[in-house]
């Protein structure tokens, strides 16, 4: 099936022609796509589609739905911390500032400092920009008519990559590289286990960035399947509409609640995470 | 039996199988959390912060195991 056929199928779907597939009608909400949707009106927006030329390799690097949802929520970070950077000359901060201040004075003092032995101020200005970059994607797809750029692995890959490159350039800069990868195996252990422990430990370093991506990928995006298969089971059980949709939309609003503490627990346990295994790579355990 | 429909079998299978492993394991951690914060409640603090990153780590390996049943029975 080409892109253009695939996409037919999936609208048919969605819009009752030829019966209600929910498997294609919750992956279009989930996936990516080249257009955005404006809800109620029924409208779509297409995006530009940009390939590289062929010489460059032909990468497909169009602006598609997610693209745009992370850069609203750059939009929104930008403007929010600009607005709360002007009011820094109150001796009371309130509003805005409070709500901010509060939430970067624990990425700093709990999360930054407490798992970050050495140096760890170095660290907070990428963990606080992780954490609110994370916890504005995973709320904006909570919003009616937006998308999660966090449910979207590519996104996560690309949060977990940068984090890797945290945790061993933190570890290279405090120890140098010969030193970092010797840092790897702890002292005292009998010479014939070294190379055993020094390939698992290596593994692992890769494993962990790994485990975030999924992690994050996997909590945005089961927690919207979780929603979207309540609500299609008003249209899976049709002929019990009446009795079905009021206990449908009750579950389906407290999973949406649920959602709202997974987006801040899920941004908070991706920092955390990434501050601890900074932590080990820059303070390693003797 | 229809092959299809045994591959369904198997990704439900999975996905349960999953969650009672992760069940398992995030109520032995939750009882034991509580545990340690009714006996000292002045670290329940620590406690927490704790228990969060091992509940994390439990629940990533069973949404990987979720992801690949979702993506089974979508095939």
């Amino acid at each position: 099936m080409t892109e253009t056929e695939a996409e037919a199928a999936i609208d048919a779907a969605e819009h009752g022609a030829g019966g209600f597939d929910p498997g294609a009608s919750i992956l279009h909400h989930i996936v990516d796509s080249n257009y955005l949707e404006v809800p109620i009106i029924n409208y779509k927006i297409q995006l530009p589609q940009i390939h590289l030329p062929e010489a460059l390799g032909g990468l497909d690097i169009s602006i598609t739905k997610h693209v745009v949802m992370m850069w609203i929520a750059c939009g929104i970070l930008l403007l929010a911390f600009t607005v709360a950077a002007r009011r820094r000359s109150e001796s009371v901060p309130h509003g805005l500032r409070n709500a901010l201040e509060v939430m970067m004075a624990y990425m700093r003092d709990e999360v930054a400092r407490k798992s970050i032995a050495v140096g760890p101020d170095r660290f907070v200005g990428y963990l606080m920009t992780t954490f609110f970059f994370i916890l504005t994607c995973n709320l904006l797809g909570l919003v009616p008519g937006m998308a999660t750029a966090t449910g979207n692995i590519s996104v996560t890959a690309g949060l977990a990559l940068m984090a890797f490159f945290m945790i061993q350039m933190g570890g290279i800069r405090e120890y140098g590289v010969i030193q970092h990868f010797k840092n790897l195996v702890p002292h005292g252990l009998p010479l014939w286990l070294v190379p055993v422990v020094f390939v698992l430990e290596l593994l692992s370093s890769f494993i962990k960035p790994f485990a975030l991506c999924i992690r994050l990928f996997a909590n945005m995006m089961a927690g919207h399947v979780v929603i979207l298969a309540f609500i299609s089971l008003i249209f899976i059980l049709s002929e019990f509409w009446y009795a079905v949709a009021p206990l449908s939309v009750a579950f389906s609003l407290f999973v949406y609640l649920l959602e709202i503490l997974v987006a801040f627990l899920q941004a908070y346990i991706f920092t955390m995470l990434t501050a601890q295994f900074i932590g080990m790579s820059v303070h390693p355990a003797h | 039996m229809d092959p299809v429909g045994l591959a369904y079998l198997g990704a439900g299978l999975g996905a349960g199988l999953a969650i009672i492993g992760a069940a398992a394991g995030i109520g032995r951690l939750a009882g034991s959390a509580m545990e340690g914060i009714a006996r000292q409640p002045q670290s329940a603090a620590t406690i927490q912060t704790a228990m969060l990153i091992a509940a994390a780590l439990i629940e990533g390996i069973a949404f990987l195991a979720l992801v690949i049943c979702f993506l089974m029975s979508l095939k």
